[in-house]
C-alpha cells in the first residue's frame, strides 16, 4: 500500500490532470479496501439462493441429473458442424444467426475443472424482465427479495458476499491443475470453427518458415535399380525411352510389348527417406491488466477474447503454439496456466510499461525471437498511471522489432465516462498505429460488448 | 430404457393399494422405466416425454445465464409425466426402499394430475401417443419442406408461452351450458352500462323497477318489463340482434391462435402446412401449462404423501434413517431460497391441522382475540377432506394467496431476505428484511411463473398489433427482436408491439468515478413504447 502511495506521490509531483487523479484515487481506494483486515472476519458465507423452478425430482431423490459434459457427447463434432452449417444457411435465408460458441466449465472433484467448448443458443420469447437496477447499486427495497427460514430478528444480517468476487466458475473459462489437455483438445476445434464459420482470416504465409527438429519418413525419393516399391509408371516410361533409343519402338507402328528390352537400371523404385518437416511455430504472450478497475465485465471480455485468439492461433499453427501468461498492475508477473491468468484479481494501480518490460525480458533471455513467431495480445481497460506513455512507448517500440503482431484490446470500464483512455491516447499520439500498421493493432470496445463484438475485435486485431 | 423388474413392480403395486386406502384416486395402469444417464440426456430436452417432436435446439445447450432462469423458467423436469398411463423413471441401482419412497412421491403426482381441475384438458387423450403422431408429422413435413419446417417451429415457439391457457379452461366449462345472450341480460349487462345515459342511479332504478314488476305480476312480469323497455328504447332490439350475430374474435390473448385464424400469409394455399406446425406447438404448450402453474402445490402434495405413506408402510422397516436423509434433502426449508417441496408440504400440513380444529370457517375468522384464536378447537377432524378439496381446486397462485397467513409464517420462522450494500466493508449483506406474512406472500407470488399478457389485433394497413398489458414489469428487451422477427414472418407483414419501459429519472448527479458515498434515490417513470418490425428491421419509438 505504501508503495502505491509513494508511486502516486511521485506521479503527482510530475503533474496530473484531474481525470487522471480521480482514476488513481479510485483504484487506491479499492486497493485499500481489499487490504482491509476486517474483511477477513466475514459474518457468514454468502447465501446461495435458488429459484423456485430449479428444484426437480430427479435431482432431489439422488437420481442424479446428467452432467452437462455428458450432454455434450450427444453433440459430436460432426453434428456441431451440422449445426453451424445450419446457422450459415440461416444467414442466407435472411435470419440472424442463433448458434453461439460457449465455454462450459465442468466442475470436477478436487477443483479439477474441465473446460468444454459447446454450442449454445437461446430461445427468445416475450418474458418479463426485472426493472433494471443501476449497476453496483440496488439498495434496500428495490429487489423483490428471496425467501428464507430460520432464526434472526428483522434487520439482522445473515450472510454477506464481497462486492468484487473472486472470479472463477460460472460461465467463464477456468481449470485446475492437470486440466490443460482438456482445453487443448477442444481449443483446436474451436479455432477451426472460428476460422471457418466466422470467417476469421487465415494467417498469411510469411515465407520464412523455420525448421523444427522434427523429421518425417516417407517414400518420397526415387532410386533406379533397387528400392522398396517399384514405381510402375516411372519404370514404364524408362523402358520406353530405352527402347526408343534402341529403335525397337518406331513412331507410327504398333508397339509389341513382348519384345521390349528391359535394362536393370530401367527399374525405378521408391525408397524411404528422411524429410525435414517445415512448420512454423509461434509463441503467444497473453498480457492482462488485473488492476482493480478491471473487475467484472472488462476482465470477462478480455479473457474471452484471449481464449478465442488462442483457439484461432492453435488452429493456424496446427497446435504448435506456446503460450505465456502475464498479469500486471503496477508490477508484472508471469503465471503458470490459464486458470491463474483468468482468475487472479488484485486491486492495485496500473502501469502498462511493467508488463511490456517483462515480455521484452523473457524474449531476450530465452532468445525466442530466433525460433518463433511472436504474438503479443494485451488486454486492458486503458487506464495507465503513466499518463503519456513515457515508459510504455519505448518498451512497445522494442517489442515491435521482433513481434509478428501486437494486438491491444481496450475494454472500457466505464469509470471515466466517454473520454478516451490513456493508453488509447498515447498510442494514437505516438503515431505507431500508422507507421507500424502491419505490426500493431488496437481495438477499443465498450463494456457492454457482446460475443459477436468480441469476435469482430479479433478480426481487427489479427487481420 | 427398459421396464422395471417384476420384483420392483410387485412392490409398487403394494404401494398403490396402500395409497388407495389412504384416499388417493388414480387409474390402475402405470408404467415404470429404468433409465440410464444417457437416456436422461435424451429425455431432458424433451421434458421427459420420449416421443416429443425433434427440434435442433434440443441438441444444443440452451443458454441460461444466471438469474435468467427465474425470469424464464422451463417446464419442470419431472420423474413422472402426465400421460395415459403415467410414466415414471428410476435409476437402475436404486435400493428397494428408495424406489418405494420415490414411487409414493410419484403416486402423489399422479393423483394430482388426475384430480386437479387445472389439468382437466389433459385427461382426454394420451400425450405420448399424440406427441408421436406430431413427431411423425414433422418428420414428413421436413422431408418435403426442408429447413423451413424448423424455421416455422422456431417462430411459433417464440410465442408459445403466451397461449390462452385460461381461455381454454373457461371454454371447456362454458361449453357445457352455453346459451345465447338474452335481451334482458343485454339490457342490463351491456346497454345500460355502455349506453348514452349510463349511471349507477339509473341502473339501480331499473333493477328496482324490474323486481317490483316481478313481485306484482308473478306470471308475466318480465314480459311487461321488456315491453316497457323496448317501447322506451326503440333501437334496443336491433342492437341486441346485432350483438348476438357478431362473431367472437378468436384468440385475442392467444397470438398463436390469432395467427392461425387471421394471418393472410399462413392461410395461403401453399403455406397451409404451417398451420399444422403451429397447432402442434400450441397444443404441446397448452399441455404443459398446468404443470408449471402448480409446482408448489403439486410437489407439496407429492411430498406430503410420500412422507405419510412411507412411514406407514410396514414392508420397509429399518430404513427410517436412510429415508430421513433423503427426505430432509427434499423437504427442508433452505436458509435462503424457496423450495417448492418444503413450502408446499408445510402448507398442506398446516392446513390439515387447521381444518382438523375447524379453523377454516367464518366462526374462526370472526374470532378477533389472539388468545381465543389459539384456543379455538372445534375438533371437526376434517383435515384430510379439506386438503383433498384444495388439491382438486387450487393452483399455485390461489394456494399462496389464500393460505399464507401470519400464523404459518411464525410457525416456520419464515422471512423475506433482503440484500443491501455495506459500503464500509464493500460487501453485499443479506439480512432478514421482513417477517410479515403479507411481505412473504408477495415475495412468493412474485417468483411464480407469470408470462406477460399480450392482446392481439389487426391495426390500420393490415399491421399486426400486439399490446402488452402493463403489470408493472418491463419485457426482456434482448428477446424482442427475435420474437418480432418470427411474428413478421408468420403474419406476412409489419408487426407492432406496444409495451411499457421504465425510464430512470436521475435525482442527483452521480457517476463521477468515486466509490459512491450514498445511494442516490432512484425513481422511474413508465413510458409506453412502440416496437416496429418491418422488413426484418426493428425500430423503437415513443408511443405517447
Amino acid at each position: 500500500m505504501h508503495r502505491l502511495r509513494r508511486l502516486y506521490h511521485q506521479l503527482e509531483a510530475k503533474g496530473l490532470t484531474d481525470d487522471q487523479r480521480r482514476v488513481i484515487e479510485h483504484e487506491l481506494a479499492l486497493a485499500e479496501r481489499t487490504g482491509d483486515p476486517e474483511r477477513v472476519h466475514r459474518r457468514g458465507p454468502a447465501p446461495r439462493a435458488r429459484s423456485l423452478y430449479s428444484y426437480a425430482d430427479p435431482e432431489l431423490f439422488n437420481q442424479g441429473l446428467p452432467s452437462p459434459a455428458l450432454a455434450l457427447s450427444k453433440v459430436a463434432a460432426q453434428s456441431l458442424d451440422h449445426l453451424l452449417q445450419r446457422d450459415l444457411q440461416r444467414e442466407k435465408d435472411g435470419f440472424p444467426r442463433k448458434i453461439r460458441i460457449g465455454k462450459l466449465v465442468k466442475p470436477g472433484r478436487d477443483g479439477d475443472d474441465k473446460v468444454v467448448v459447446i454450442p449454445t443458443t437461446v430461445e427468445e420469447k416475450l418474458v418479463h424482465d426485472r426493472i433494471p437496477e443501476e449497476e453496483g447499486e440496488g439498495g434496500e427495497g428495490q429487489e423483490p427479495g428471496e425467501g428464507g427460514a430460520g432464526e434472526g430478528e428483522e434487520g439482522e444480517v445473515i450472510g454477506e458476499q464481497p462486492v468484487r468476487e473472486e472470479q472463477g466458475g460460472g460461465s467463464g473459462p477456468g481449470q485446475g491443475q492437470g486440466g490443460a489437455h482438456e482445453l487443448e483438445s477442444t481449443v483446436y476445434d474451436l479455432g477451426r470453427v472460428l476460422t471457418e464459420q466466422f470467417a476469421l482470416p487465415n494467417l498469411r504465409d510469411k515465407g520464412k518458415k523455420r525448421s523444427l527438429t522434427r523429421f518425417a519418413y516417407d517414400l518420397t525419393d526415387k532410386n533406379r535399380g533397387f528400392g522398396q516399391i517399384l514405381d510402375k509408371k516411372a519404370t514404364l516410361k524408362r523402358v520406353l525411352q530405352t527402347n526408343i533409343a534402341l529403335q525397337r519402338v518406331q513412331a507410327g507402328t504398333p508397339v509389341d510389348t513382348g519384345n521390349l528390352m528391359i535394362s536393370p537400371r530401367d527399374r525405378v523404385y521408391r525408397i524411404l527417406s528422411k524429410e525435414k518437416d517445415y512448420e512454423s511455430q509461434a509463441v503467444v504472450f497473453f498480457v492482462r491488466d488485473y488492476s482493480g478497475s478491471m473487475a467484472g465485465k472488462p476482465t470477462e471480455l478480455v479473457v474471452n477474447q484471449h481464449v478465442l485468439i488462442y483457439a484461432w492461433l492453435s488452429y493456424q499453427y496446427q497446435n504448435q503454439v506456446e503460450t505465456r501468461f502475464i498479469l500486471h498492475d503496477t508490477e508484472a508477473r508471469e503465471v503458470e496456466n490459464f486458470q491463474a491468468y483468468y482468475q487472479m484479481q488484485v486491486a492495485g494501480g496500473t502501469q502498462v510499461a511493467s508488463a511490456y518490460r517483462l515480455v521484452n525480458r523473457i524474449v531476450a533471455e530465452e532468445e525466442l525471437a530466433r525460433d518463433y513467431s511472436i504474438y503479443v495480445f494485451h488486454g486492458t481497460d486503458g487506464d495507465d498511471w503513466d499518463t503519456y506513455g513515457e515508459e510504455a512507448l519505448p518498451e512497445l517500440g522494442k517489442m515491435l522489432v521482433y513481434a509478428s503482431r501486437v494486438g491491444i484490446t481496450i475494454a472500457e470500464n466505464g469509470l471515466e465516462g466517454t473520454r478516451r483512455s490513456e493508453v488509447e491516447k498515447y498510442l494514437s499520439k505516438s503515431g505507431l498505429l500508422e507507421s507500424k500498421k502491419e505490426l500493431l493493432r488496437l481495438d477499443v470496445m465498450s463494456k457492454e460488448s457482446t460475443e459477436a463484438r468480441v469476435i469482430e475485435g479479433i478480426k481487427r486485431l489479427i487481420s | 430404457m427398459e421396464l422395471i423388474s417384476q420384483h420392483a413392480k410387485r412392490i409398487m403395486e403394494g404401494c398403490k393399494e396402500r395409497a388407495r386406502q389412504a384416499g388417493l384416486r388414480f387409474e390402475d395402469e402405470t408404467l415404470e422405466y429404468i433409465v440410464t444417464n444417457r437416456d436422461l440426456v435424451e429425455l431432458g430436452p424433451k421434458v421427459m416425454i420420449p416421443t416429443l417432436y425433434d427440434y435442433w435446439v434440443q441438441d444444443v445447450e440452451v443458454l441460461q445465464e444466471q438469474g435468467r432462469y427465474e425470469l424464464y423458467p422451463n417446464n419442470p423436469y419431472e420423474t413422472v409425466i402426465n400421460t395415459r398411463p403415467p410414466i415414471s423413471y428410476y435409476n437402475d441401482n436404486n435400493p428397494d426402499w428408495l424406489n418405494v419412497m420415490i414411487f409414493y412421491h410419484v403416486i402423489g403426482h399422479i393423483d394430482f394430475f388426475q384430480n386437479n381441475l387445472f389439468f382437466r384438458h389433459t385427461r382426454d387423450y394420451d400425450f405420448t401417443g399424440r406427441a408421436l403422431a406430431d413427431k411423425r408429422l414433422f418428420a414428413k413435413l421436413r422431408s418435403e419442406k426442408g429447413r423451413w419446417v424448423d424455421y416455422v417451429i422456431e417462430f411459433a415457439r417464440t410465442i408459445d408461452n403466451l397461449v390462452g391457457y385460461f381461455d381454454l379452461l373457461a371454454t371447456s366449462d362454458a361449453a357445457k351450458g352455453e346459451c345465447p345472450l338474452s335481451l334482458l341480460d343485454y339490457y342490463f349487462d351491456v346497454f345500460l352500462q355502455r349506453g348514452p345515459k349510463s349511471g349507477v342511479s339509473l341502473y339501480s332504478q331499473e333493477i328496482e323497477r324490474y323486481n317490483r314488476l316481478l313481485r306484482e305480476f308473478p306470471e308475466d312480469g318480465e314480459t311487461r318489463f321488456l315491453k316497457s323497455v323496448t317501447e322506451k328504447h326503440a333501437e334496443l332490439e336491433a342492437l341486441h340482434a346485432k350483438k348476438v350475430k357478431e362473431k367472437k374474435t378468436v384468440g385475442r390473448t392467444d397470438p398463436l391462435l390469432f395467427l392461425m385464424e387471421y394471418s393472410p400469409f399462413l392461410n395461403r394455399e401453399e403455406n397451409r402446412w404451417m398451420l399444422m406446425v403451429l397447432e402442434v406447438i400450441r397444443s404441446t404448450s397448452l399441455y404443459f401449462q398446468p404443470q408449471i402453474r402448480t409446482k408448489i402445490l403439486n410437489e407439496g402434495w407429492a411430498s406430503y404423501w410420500h412422507d405419510t405413506l412411507f412411514l406407514g408402510d410396514d414392508r420397509i422397516r429399518g430404513h427410517e434413517v436412510d429415508y430421513a436423509l433423503v427426505n430432509a434433502k427434499v423437504t427442508s426449508m433452505p436458509r435462503v431460497g424457496l423450495n417448492p417441496y418444503a413450502l408446499g408440504l408445510r402448507l398442506f400440513q398446516y392446513l390439515e391441522q387447521q381444518a382438523d380444529r375447524g379453523r377454516t370457517g367464518l366462526a374462526y375468522f370472526q374470532t378477533a382475540g389472539r388468545h381465543a384464536r389459539q384456543r379455538f378447537d372445534r375438533a371437526t377432524g376434517q383435515g384430510r377432506e379439506y386438503i383433498f378439496h384444495i388439491r382438486q381446486s387450487h393452483c399455485d397462485s390461489m394456494f399462496i394467496n389464500s393460505f399464507i397467513d401470519q400464523d404459518f409464517v411464525d410457525l416456520h420462522r419464515l422471512f423475506v431476505v433482503g440484500k443491501r450494500l455495506n459500503k464500509e466493508r464493500m460487501t453485499w449483506e443479506y439480512f432478514v428484511k421482513s417477517r410479515k406474512a403479507a411481505d412473504y406472500k408477495e415475495m412468493v407470488a412474485d417468483s411464480l411463473y407469470h408470462p406477460p399478457r399480450v392482446e392481439v389485433k389487426v391495426g390500420e394497413g393490415n399491421v399486426l398489433v400486439l399490446d402488452h398489458v402493463f403489470e408493472g414489469k418491463p419485457l426482456l428487451r434482448d428477446f424482442i427482436q427475435g420474437v418480432l422477427l418470427g411474428l413478421e414472418y408468420l403474419w406476412g407483414g409489419e408487426v407492432h408491439l406496444f409495451t411499457s419501459v421504465p425510464i430512470p429519472v436521475k435525482a442527483g448527479k452521480e457517476g463521477d468515478g468515486q466509490v459512491r458515498e450514498e445511494t442516490p434515490k432512484r425513481t422511474i417513470e413508465w413510458k409506453r413504447f412502440r416496437y416496429t418490425m418491418k422488413d426484418r428491421t426493428l425500430a423503437r419509438t415513443l408511443a405517447e
